[in-house]
């Protein structure tokens, strides 16, 4: 299994299954279906090779048409970017299977054309945006999973889709403006737009650039922190995740990550601490601007009338706490979100599904918090109750773990105060909201009649979906002492960015096996 | 010649931003184009402004940036063009089917409740 093109198989296999999906969904729309399901296992599968490749230590750097860094566009494999592979791939994997499901309301992909095609979509952006190690290349990622995400969003179509999807498209463009113009003044400084080699270039930088250079910067910030809502970019994050179908919504908890990956990767890489003019540009503005998300998530989730707002909010309040600690910036910080990173997404993937489950159950109440007879009350009660530990950060869930990584990081910092004060308060005001929602649909609602209710039963893959994620959540749990040591040496790699460099610029173009000019010599 | 492209983009940008902040559709559609006209020209500034210099070596002069245009920003900005395009296309779309969809071509779907003064 020595084979190098291992690591661009996470863009190509989703790439073809899309293709092949467009082809297909028209003439047999369960083969195609069959097709998305199978490519999303079996980038499970190689997901966690790559991550066992990346659990050595060292970054893996592939050359995209054998061209040598930094003049082809590289991909680099590291620990941070296999966990984010593994990771996607089993949000989507509950994500695919529930979709699948029919229950109340007939299956989700089947409301509409090209459903899988743009899910496929959606995994080839998102993977590929966790491999680049190219400023550019990101940024035609972002735009692939972003397109993608617009056309799933807008699935099953209705007025109140319409309405979320023209405030997220239109701020999702500008936002691609932004960072088109923080790559261009990057490109205009410093010449190139390799991750690496950026590195370099900026820490060489003389003080006349200074001004240029962290305006970029910190509009680079600006770009991800739309995708990661963070504080004043988030507005439009609830309603477009109480919008969307509820399998597209639990794949969207992966994708505030995509911002949050980001950050972590440029103010490691590029913006760290040892990098000339830039050196730790956003450590003014990102923990101050996480801890004011943090607290106004919470106070959303205290606010939510309906459940998967409150969902939505638990979302903006985990991206609030996993910014906070990478804007806090120590190895212990970083390692503390990494683990709690792995725990917030599966919970928020895992709580889309059940609300979404629990509201097709309920008739006209749908998923607001009032009391409506509900059947399985006792499964779904207890699943809830998992979860909402889970999100709240409460033992003996892994969130309470993340949580307490990060509290117990964070004491020997500058921001120590603030930053428990946030963290306790938010945790406190979320526990408070998901206690009383909790309370309102399963304590005050009565036992509805299972056979009156018989059409509303969740369908088989919806129940696997859901299971797979709490599995995962366990599994997370139950193996917390491997998890925080994989998360350590995770962000000890990150933050040893020499040996980055080096394997990416160092990486050598393959020997072509036959060259043209020679091959088509006559004889 | 800098400061007349400086200039260009500046306008562009400030009109692209102008009309984006304003409720109607058309209106943002309007905005994010001449956003990205702002955009696609930064790119290609940031590559240097040149004149007649090629972007291709033909092997007759020593490559270096003083005899050649830098290819780079060319190539980033056609990409940039064709992102921008397609996605302009596709809010064009949402934006058409939430008109019929609201009978409203209010961003938020609807009229607002309290008209300004003097409309």
């Amino acid at each position: 299994m020595n084979w190098t093109h291992w690591i661009v198989a996470p863009v190509v296999l989703p790439l073809a299954a899309g293709a092949a999906c467009v082809l297909l969904e028209r003439r047999a729309a369960g083969v195609a279906r069959a097709v998305s399901i199978g490519t999303t296992f079996v980038l499970l599968g190689v997901a966690l090779y790559l991550a066992g490749v990346a659990s050595s230590g060292t970054v893996h750097p592939y050359l995209l048409g054998n061209w040598k860094a930094p003049f082809g566009i590289a991909l680099a494999l590291d620990r941070l970017s296999a966990l984010m592979l593994v990771l996607t791939a089993v949000v989507a994997i509950a994500s695919v299977l529930y979709a699948r499901g029919g229950g109340a309301h007939g299956a989700h992909d089947a409301k509409g054309l090209h459903y899988h095609a743009l899910f496929q979509f959606q995994l080839m952006g998102l993977n590929g945006a966790f491999l680049t190690a190219d400023l550019f290349n990101l940024f035609v990622f972002f735009e692939v999973l972003l397109i993608a995400s617009y056309g799933l969003l807008l699935h099953g179509g209705g007025a109140a889709r319409l309405k979320a999807a023209i405030h997220y498209v239109g701020f999702n463009l500008a936002g691609s403006a932004l960072f088109l113009v923080a790559v261009a003044l990057l490109y205009g400084v410093t010449g190139t737009l390799n991750m690496a080699d950026l590195s370099q270039r900026v820490a060489a930088l003389g003080a006349d650039q200074a001004a240029l250079v962290r305006a970029a910067a910190l509009l680079l910030i600006v770009v991800f922190g739309v995708k990661a809502a963070l504080l004043p970019l988030y507005f439009w994050l609830p309603d477009t995740y109480r919008a969307a179908p509820a399998p597209v919504a639990a794949l969207f908890a992966i994708m505030t990550k995509v911002g949050v990956y980001c950050v972590a990767r440029v103010t490691t890489l590029i913006f760290g601490d040892d990098a000339g003019v830039a050196t730790d540009v956003a450590d003014p503005w990102l923990p101050w601007l996480a801890i004011g998300t943090l607290v106004l998530a919470a106070f959303g989730t205290l606010a939510a009338v309906r459940l998967r707002t409150l969902v939505a909010y638990l979302v903006i309040a985990s991206a609030g706490t996993l910014l906070l600690a990478i804007g806090l910036g120590s190895a212990a910080t970083l390692s503390a979100a990494l683990f709690y990173l792995v725990n917030s997404t599966l919970v928020a993937a895992a709580l889309f599904l059940l609300v979404d489950s629990i509201a097709s159950g309920r008739g006209e109440a749908g998923d607001a918090m009032i009391p409506a007879p509900l059947a399985y009350r006792a499964a779904y009660g207890v699943l809830f109750f998992l979860f909402a530990l889970e999100a709240a950060g409460l033992p003996p869930m892994g969130g309470f773990i993340g949580k307490a990584l990060l509290l117990r990081a964070s004491a020997d910092q500058p921001l120590m105060i603030a930053t428990w004060a946030a963290l306790l308060a938010s945790g406190f005001g979320m526990m408070i909201a998901v206690a009383r929602a909790g309370s309102t649909i399963f304590w005050k609602a009565a036992d509805a009649n299972r056979m009156l209710t018989a059409a509303a039963r969740p369908a088989r893959t919806e129940g696997l979906a859901i299971g797979w994620l709490t599995a995962a959540m366990l599994l997370v749990v139950l193996n917390a002492g491997p998890m925080t040591r994989y998360a350590e040496s995770t962000a000890a790699q990150l933050l040893d960015r020499r040996a980055y460099i080096e394997a990416v610029l160092g990486a050598q173009p393959v020997p072509p096996a036959w060259t043209p000019r020679e091959g088509m010599k006559k004889p | 010649m800098e400061l007349m492209v400086a200039i260009f983009v500046g306008v562009l940008t400030g009109t692209g931003v102008y009309l984006m902040l304003r409720a109607r559709t058309f209106d943002l559609v309007l905005g994010l184009s001449l956003l990205s006209y702002a955009v696609n020209l930064l790119i290609f500034v940031m590559g240097r402004l040149t004149v007649g210099r090629p972007p291709i070596l033909d092997g007759s002069q020593a490559p270096t940036l003083a005899n050649y245009a830098d290819p780079l920003p060319q190539a980033l900005v056609l990409t940039a063009i064709v992102i921008s395009f397609a996605m302009t296309a596709l809010l064009l779309v949402i934006a058409l089917v939430a008109r019929s969809e609201t009978r409203s071509d209010h961003v938020d779907g609807e009229e607002p409740q309290v008209r300004e003064e003097g409309r």
